[in-house]
């Protein structure tokens, strides 16, 4: 199909923008998650959803934004409140009843999608688990021209304004909290007694996540999301030792991963000879995790390549220290 | 008394009023009860700690001492008791009171730099969403001059060796400007120079009237270090002067039924008979 203005306008733009707006809030709170150490909370978070987007789809009939945003929420707490209580009852460790709680949660969320099938509505396990960056579409710009009329801005999808909103509220506290959230994920005691909560900021995090995690699995699926939230972030540690630098990085590779994945999906027909476009969100974390790939190889210090090659040079230099008073020995005979 | 219950640590009522507690004195500790699973860590703790002091709180593994501190300082859940900073409670007077806890309680793979661990210090005065101003960052600079770090201020804090890892620690309790400090355990593991630069702040801020209430180990630099020692095993077994508390008979109490420790005290009191 040839790339017209009108069908890129239509079609990619739209798709492009989701794609762009999903990573780059996952990609932003993720550096939060990986440094606390707790990207497994981004997952179990980004799964355990699911069961309350289900029901409150099956509730309302609809894929509007507010009620399935209430589903998940609802979810999320209750997922939160049980991994807490496994937790101690249980006495297993926190990464165990993280695990048990998030994937029953989820297989719950997949038993009710199918009865959801079954009752002929509108909600597929392929959107849910994988996105459907495709199905964006933005038909009311016909030209370069009616970009400038707000009534065609107006009709943007609303999967594009959900999710630029959950950006401007995600970067809105990121700014206004940088300096608490930077001390409660290094040192939540001193935090505590400094008073600023840490507990409080782990919860925020935590809702920040849920919140992201469902604005984005429409457009990059609840299982891609994980991805998002981690590769960047983590590839970004790799480059730098500065909390703030990491955190402009690691959106540099959200937007590198989300226009990069998209377009080497669309233009697969080109250099993959398929015969049609792959999968856009697959495609977006692929990108994402060979980012990372290329991170721990080749980053500048703390690469495997970079590594090897101080460790080459440190037995060289020692080989050398130990052949010198060798050869002194020989020439002194 | 139920140890369930593991309310909020958040300690209540000031105990001025109490007549065994002198008002106004830094730290009152009141009946106070830790614990863990069930199993109590702290029983009944009653302290007074004297203004301006160095104060050590010693006593075997498992003691208690590291949960003492963070009872007070609201970080464990308390089963009972009260605590009081300066006759008033924590929430009022938490820019009075410092922390340095112990080394091992961080990540130091951090992304951040070792001044702005120190900076982290002043969040408390800067207040919710402020940014940090250079004069704040200037404070914190001349604080890990202090302990003579201030070369190493732009170093990622994990390349920094265990000793100079304290003393930024140290550097960043200074940048508080509180009047109480609470450190657990800063000589664990450090280097002679660091050791040095720990007892040379130490002094300076007992010259400047503050009071400091640091857990240790060493039973052998008590008396080099300290005023005041609090001898603690779940209970307060002694509390005072170290010149009349840090006695063999008190140590022999304190250590007494541990005996795998018993070596570590014998050293110490063989120390302590040929001082006297």
């Amino acid at each position: 199909m040839p790339i017209t203005l009108a069908s890129f306008l239509q079609i990619d733009l739209p798709a492009m923008l989701a794609a762009l707006l999903a990573t780059v809030s996952c990609g932003l709170l993720g550096n939060f998650l990986v440094l606390r150490r707790q990207s497994l909370m981004g997952d179990a978070i980004s799964h355990a959803v699911l069961p309350g987007i289900v029901l409150a789809f099956l509730f309302w009939g609809s894929r509007a934004t507010w009620p399935m945003f209430f589903g998940a929420a609802c979810a999320g707490v209750l997922a939160a409140v049980i991994i807490e209580l496994v937790r101690r009852l249980g006495r297993l460790d926190s990464g165990t009843a993280m695990g048990v709680v998030f994937s029953v949660f989820f297989a719950g969320g997949v038993v009710l999608m199918e009865q959801a099938a079954a009752h002929a509505v509108d909600l597929d396990a392929d959107c849910v688990l994988y996105g459907q960056l495709e199905d964006i579409l933005w038909l009311a710009p016909t030209g370069l021209a009616s970009l400038l009329e707000p009534a065609v801005w107006a009709d943007m999808p609303r999967e594009v304004t959900t999710l630029a909103l959950t950006l401007a509220v995600v970067s809105a506290v990121v700014l206004l909290f940088y300096k608490e959230l930077k001390l409660t994920s290094f040192d939540p005691e001193l935090a505590t007694t400094l008073g600023f909560p840490a507990g409080l900021f782990n919860v925020l995090l935590m809702v920040l996540v849920a919140a992201v995690a469902v604005a984005a699995f429409e457009a990059v699926g609840s299982i891609l999301v994980i991805a998002m939230f981690i590769c960047p972030a983590a590839a970004a540690r790799l480059f730098t030792d500065r909390l703030g630098r990491q955190i402009w990085l690691s959106l540099g590779f959200a937007v590198v991963a989300a226009l990069g994945g998209y377009l080497l999906a669309a233009s697969a027909p080109l250099w993959a000879g398929v015969p049609s476009a792959l999968a856009a969100s697959g495609m977006i974390a692929v990108v994402a995790g060979a980012l990372l790939g290329v991170a721990v190889l080749f980053a500048p210090r703390y690469g495997a390549l970079a590594r090897a090659m101080r460790l080459g040079e440190l037995a060289e230099a020692r080989e050398r220290a130990a052949a010198e008073p060798l050869a002194t020995n020989l020439s002194n005979r | 008394m139920s140890f369930l219950a593991g309310h909020s640590a958040e300690p209540s009522s000031p105990l001025s009023s109490r007549p065994e507690h002198r008002p106004g004195s830094p730290l009152a500790v009141h009946g106070l009860t830790v614990a863990y699973n069930k199993k109590p860590v702290l029983w009944d703790v009653e302290w007074d700690a004297p203004e301006g002091r160095l104060i050590a709180i010693v006593g075997p593994n498992g003691a208690g001492k590291s949960t003492l501190v963070k009872a007070c300082l609201g970080l464990v859940p308390v089963v009972s008791g009260q605590v009081a900073f300066f006759g008033s409670s924590l929430r009022r007077s938490r820019r009075l009171v410092g922390y340095v806890p112990q080394r091992g309680s961080v990540d130091w793979d951090f992304p951040v730099s070792a001044l702005e661990v120190v900076t982290m210090g002043r969040y408390g005065m800067l207040g919710w969403c402020r940014p940090v101003t250079r004069r704040h960052r200037e404070a914190a600079l001349a604080c890990l001059d202090q302990v003579g770090m201030a070369d190493y201020a732009g170093r990622q804090i994990s390349q920094l060796s265990g000793g100079q890892q304290q003393r930024v620690f140290l550097a960043r309790a200074l940048a508080q400007e509180a009047q109480l400090y609470f450190m657990d355990e800063p000589f664990a593991g450090v280097d002679a120079a660091t050791e040095r630069a720990i007892v040379d702040v130490l002094k300076r801020l007992k010259e400047n009237g503050r009071t400091v209430i640091v857990v240790h180990h060493d039973l052998q630099t008590v008396r080099d270090y300290f005023d005041e020692v609090l001898l603690l095993n779940m209970r307060v077994v002694a509390a005072g002067p170290v010149d009349e508390v840090f006695t063999i008979e008190n140590l022999r109490k304190t250590y007494g039924a541990r005996l795998a420790l018993l070596e570590q005290a014998s050293s110490a009191l063989a120390d302590l008979a040929r001082v006297s």
